[in-house]
């Protein structure tokens, strides 16, 4: 299951919200040109994009870590 | 008092001759009999007694044994741990320390000294576990171990949590319902060890180093439900503490209840008061992250729209200034008309006039051109030509009358006349009559006029007339 953890963002949710909140501070700033801005705006909704695919990518697993660091399913029945 | 000893020394015999003389007098011990007897008094009469004092002069040799002095205002008493009791103590025993010891008294015959073989010691006051806690917190403190990078923050969204605990039992059902309410897909990895008993704190240990390795772990969780101070020992065991402070992931430590404090606690980089209360400090609330991305979301759709209405503004702004120049082109041309008009005007006004004027001097010129003089004189000239064409003409016809008249009479006259009757006249070459033979010499050429012709002649010879000069 080590694998699983081949993930298309590498980037941590924490940062795409910094950079989202980032970017909606600087369109709101409304400094931009209109070219920036649209950027901006792209670059924003790919970040919210990315950061909703962040909160629903990890897999609810429960798992019990055994000798020779294999694992298993968590039962709750254990010792 | 000892008796008065004779001046100078006397023979062993005479010495205790001074007892000897005394019949039925006091039983003589010998060092060994006194001392076993004592032995057997002290060891008798104190098997198992508890004595509280100071720790001081405390000597741990090589043996592991361990020799101190327990004092008090007014006397002390030597006293031993020996290596396995000693081994058993969790606090380690430390010169100042009030502890009470709980042994018997011995006598060690050879050296004639007693001294309390303890069994085991508990500091005065606070438990022996408490002042443990307080000893190792000190000693770790002291090394700076719960300042150095121990205060690692909490992956903001872990990606899987290490969880080591019991795996039976309640905590690991709490932590897990409490987490998965909050973020419903995280996902949990759960290290089993004992939390309880002997070896527990080394299980704990490993549970934590084996954790931290694990794939996609970012957080380590310690937990373990409520207890008493010595059911939640383990996790003040310096193997514990020391395998937190070197964990190369943030660590949380859920240990007990609120109010119990370990010195796992120290270690971590978040003590959470519970288990439950480690959940909720991990796992944010998965709706109000989906929420506030959304409101995020709608934020940079607001700003977005914002920005184009401003640009759109900005536009029209520009656009409006864009068509001004046009305006003021015009202005300006109006305005450069008129300049112009006004120059124009101030030039011709001025032509005009001196145009008129020419025109004026000009038509007063005009009237006063030659050619009205000349048509007069013309026309006068005229007249008088016409006055003197008749004029000439009847002057020349009477000329002509009179001439002819004259020529009539000078006819009449003419010697030519005269060569009708036959005469004839000669000339030289130079056209003077000859008169006389003498004028011309023979081989001469002369014109002879006839009456009607002439001839020419040559002469042969001259004669000289009657007449001649």
């Amino acid at each position: 299951m080590a694998d699983a953890a081949a993930q298309p963002v590498s980037e941590k949710y924490e940062d795409i919200v910094a950079r989202l909140a980032r970017v909606v501070e600087r369109l709101e700033g409304g400094g931009l040109s209109l070219e920036e801005s649209i950027a901006a705006f792209e670059e924003g909704i790919r970040l919210a994009r990315a950061g909703a695919t962040k909160l629903e990518e990890a897999e609810r697993k429960v798992e019990v870590l055994l000798e020779g660091d294999r694992t298993a399913p968590f039962s709750g029945q254990e010792k | 008092m000892p008796e008065r000893l004779p001046p100078k020394p006397a023979t062993s015999a005479g010495q205790f001759d001074l007892f000897g003389k005394r019949a039925g007098g006091p039983r003589i011990y010998s060092v060994s009999e006194l001392t076993r007897e004592l032995k057997a008094i002290l060891e008798g009469r104190f098997p198992s007694i508890l004595v509280k004092g100071e720790v001081s002069n405390l000597r741990a040799p090589s043996s592991g044994h361990l020799y101190f002095t327990l004092k008090d205002a007014d006397a002390c008493i030597d006293a031993v741990l020996f290596r396995t009791e000693a081994r058993r103590l969790r606090f380690s025993v430390q010169n100042g320390l009030s502890l009470v010891a709980r042994g018997r008294l011995a006598v060690y015959e050879p050296q004639g000294r007693y001294q309390l073989v303890c069994d085991t010691v508990e500091p005065l006051g606070a438990g022996a576990l408490q002042v443990a806690f307080e000893q190792l917190k000190e000693r770790l403190q002291k090394e700076g171990l719960f300042e150095a990078a121990r205060n690692r923050r909490l992956p903001f969204l872990p990606r899987r949590i290490a969880l080591v605990t019991s795996p039976s039992g309640a905590v690991v059902h709490d932590f897990l319902r409490v987490l998965h309410r909050r973020y419903p897909n995280l996902p949990v990895l759960i290290v089993p060890a004992r939390v309880q008993g002997d070896g527990a704190a080394q299980e704990i240990a490993r549970g934590i180093v084996r954790a931290a390795k694990q794939p996609r772990v970012d957080v380590v969780v310690v937990a373990r439900g409520g207890g008493s101070l010595e059911d939640l020992w383990a996790f003040n065991e310096e193997v514990v503490a020391r395998a937190l402070c070197g964990c190369p992931v943030p660590t949380v430590s859920a240990v007990g209840h609120e109010t119990d404090v370990t010195i796992a606690d120290f270690c971590a980089d978040v003590r959470a008061p519970t288990p439950t209360a480690a959940a909720e400090l991990i796992a944010r609330v998965k709706d109000e992250l989906v929420a506030e991305l959304a409101q995020r979301k709608a934020r940079l759709g607001r700003a977005m729209r914002a920005q184009l209405e401003r640009k759109r503004g900005q536009a029209d702004k520009l656009r409006a200034r864009v068509a001004d120049p046009r305006r003021l082109i015009g202005d300006r041309k109006l305005r450069l008309d008129r300049a112009r008009q006004r120059l124009e005007d101030l030039i011709t006004g001025p032509l005009a006039a001196r145009q008129q004027m020419l025109r004026a001097l000009r038509d007063r010129l005009q009237a006063q051109h030659p050619r009205e003089r000349l048509h007069r004189l013309e026309r006068e000239v005229a007249r008088l030509q016409e006055r003197l064409g008749s004029l000439a003409a009847r002057t020349l016809a009477a000329r002509r009358h009179r001439y002819e008249g004259l020529t009539a009479r000078l006819d009449a006259l003419s010697p030519l006349k005269v060569l009708a009757r036959g005469y004839a006249v000669a000339f030289d070459a130079r056209g003077h009559a000859l008169v006389q033979a003498s004028q011309v010499q023979p081989g001469e050429r002369v014109r002879v006029r006839l009456h009607e012709g002439e001839l020419s002649a040559q002469v042969e010879e001259t004669k000289k007339g009657s007449g001649d000069g």
